[in-house]
């Protein structure tokens, strides 16, 4: 099979049933998360605040149910009505907005602590949408400049995408920089088939002093780097410990739920003496 | 769920539209309230990217009165809790923005706005 953004345009291809189908699929559950979790990490907000973000092509919300655990606030932009619609269904916390990213933003400066994209913008390169657009370095350099605007300085921007070649790689990373981003590339497992994974990792401001941060390497057989790419989870949460306070806490679950069966969504569990209840290691 | 943060975010992007594009100004608006966690670290965070009268405009335009004209200089907690409110729970979930300059409606529908520009708008 062909790559999705080769075969139609974005709110074509993830229609109602795609959108279902796409966010039901406990693999792609998995992936997107772990890539999730790298993002964050490599976006190296400070420890203790809880950021404003955005995120790029939210989808329906798998990535942000990560930064509603995490304690963040977001915002998601994606073109595909039946993928926000999914979001809707799945309650996320963030607010949801239909646009096509490369018409570009509206945001104020500086409104962003943050930005994550995950596997979206390939799609900027290939399949236009269905609504009148642009050439794609035309719709690439809106899409960069406007997000340059809407980022805090400093701050930045991670992107996890799928290129089909180095020249893709190429006209990105220079369009981002037209836009006055600094950063680069950053690769996870360079000589893996399965693990290997591409971010790129843009920074606003900080006057060139911020180092582009190091890929992932694999240190044993093929099989740990897979293993090893799901730690960025564990780094993540060792990071917060104790900085961040415990923010779904017993009371606060039982208030989302009561409110969740008020407004009649079904197959809420019923309360029990666990709810909430922090899990401690055993003797 | 386009809540006033974000709203308190948002111009026009129109084509050409650059100046007096911000706020968009609601219409035929509903809304809906819904509890949402506090947390004063997040808002002291936020607070100096508020543009505090579009913040308080707004508000007063989707029923909510409680926010002062002029921004506090004692943060406490009656006015965290207050500012919390306002900015995090409050949904529009149906109705329009619209941009005071060049008058391009952005619908809202199930609490999501449409952004999409047309041909001609797309910078
Ligand atoms: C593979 S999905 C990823 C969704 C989500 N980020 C995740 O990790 O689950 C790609 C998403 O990019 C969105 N997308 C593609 N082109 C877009 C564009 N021009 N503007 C906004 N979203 C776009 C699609 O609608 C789709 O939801
Ligand atoms: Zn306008």
């Amino acid at each position: 099979m062909s790559r999705p953004e080769f075969q139609a345009p974005p709110e074509i291809y993830y229609g109602d049933a795609e959108a279902k189908k796409y966010t039901n699929n406990s693999r792609i559950q998995q992936i997107q998360a772990d890539m999730t979790y790298r993002a964050l990490e490599l976006l190296n907000l400070p420890p203790d605040q809880p950021a404003l973000l955005l995120d790029i092509g939210c989808g329906s919300g798998l990535s942000g149910e990560i930064l509603d655990e995490q304690g963040h606030v977001w915002v998601g932009v994606d073109v595909a009505p039946s993928m926000l619609e999914v979001a809707l269904e799945r309650e996320v916390e963030g607010d949801l907005f239909l646009q096509d990213i490369g018409q570009g933003f509206g945001f104020r400066p500086g409104s962003f602590d943050g930005a994550i994209s995950i596997s979206v913008i390939q799609w900027l390169l290939n399949a236009e949408t269905s609504h009148p657009t642009s050439s794609p370095p035309h719709r690439l350099q809106r899409f960069f400049t406007t997000l340059h605007a809407a980022l805090r300085n400093p701050s930045r921007a991670v992107f996890q995408f799928y290129p089909t070649s180095d020249d893709q790689v190429q006209l990105i990373t220079s369009m981002a920089q037209k836009a006055g981003f600094g950063g680069g590339i950053v690769v996870d497992y360079p000589n893996s088939n399965k693990a290997r994974k591409v971010f790129l990792c843009l920074f606003v401001g900080g006057g060139g002093g911020q180092q582009v941060p190091k890929g992932l390497e694999a240190e044993g057989a093929d099989g740990e780097e897979h293993a090893k790419f799901e730690k960025a989870r564990e780094r993540l949460r060792k990071k917060m410990d104790g900085k961040r306070k415990n923010i779904k806490d017993k009371e606060w679950i039982l208030k989302k739920k009561d409110l969740y069966r008020r407004r009649g969504k079904e197959g809420v569990p019923n309360d029990s003496k666990y709810t909430g209840r922090k899990r401690r290691a055993a003797f | 769920m386009v809540r006033l943060i974000t709203h308190n975010l948002l111009a026009c992007h129109a084509k050409g539209c650059t100046s007096n594009n911000f706020p968009l100004q609601f219409k035929d608006i509903q809304v809906e309230l819904r509890e949402a966690e506090f947390n004063s670290d997040f808002l002291r965070g936020f607070l100096p990217r508020i543009e505090w009268a579009a913040l308080v405009d707004a508000s007063r335009q989707l029923g909510d009165t409680s926010l002062p004209a002029e921004q506090p200089e004692m943060l406490d907690d009656d006015f965290l809790q207050k500012l919390h409110h306002v900015l995090l729970e409050i949904h529009v979930e149906e109705g329009a923005m619209i941009c005071p300059n060049c008058h391009h409606v952005y619908p809202i529908s199930n609490g999501i706005p449409n952004m999409l520009l047309a041909e001609h708008e797309i910078g």
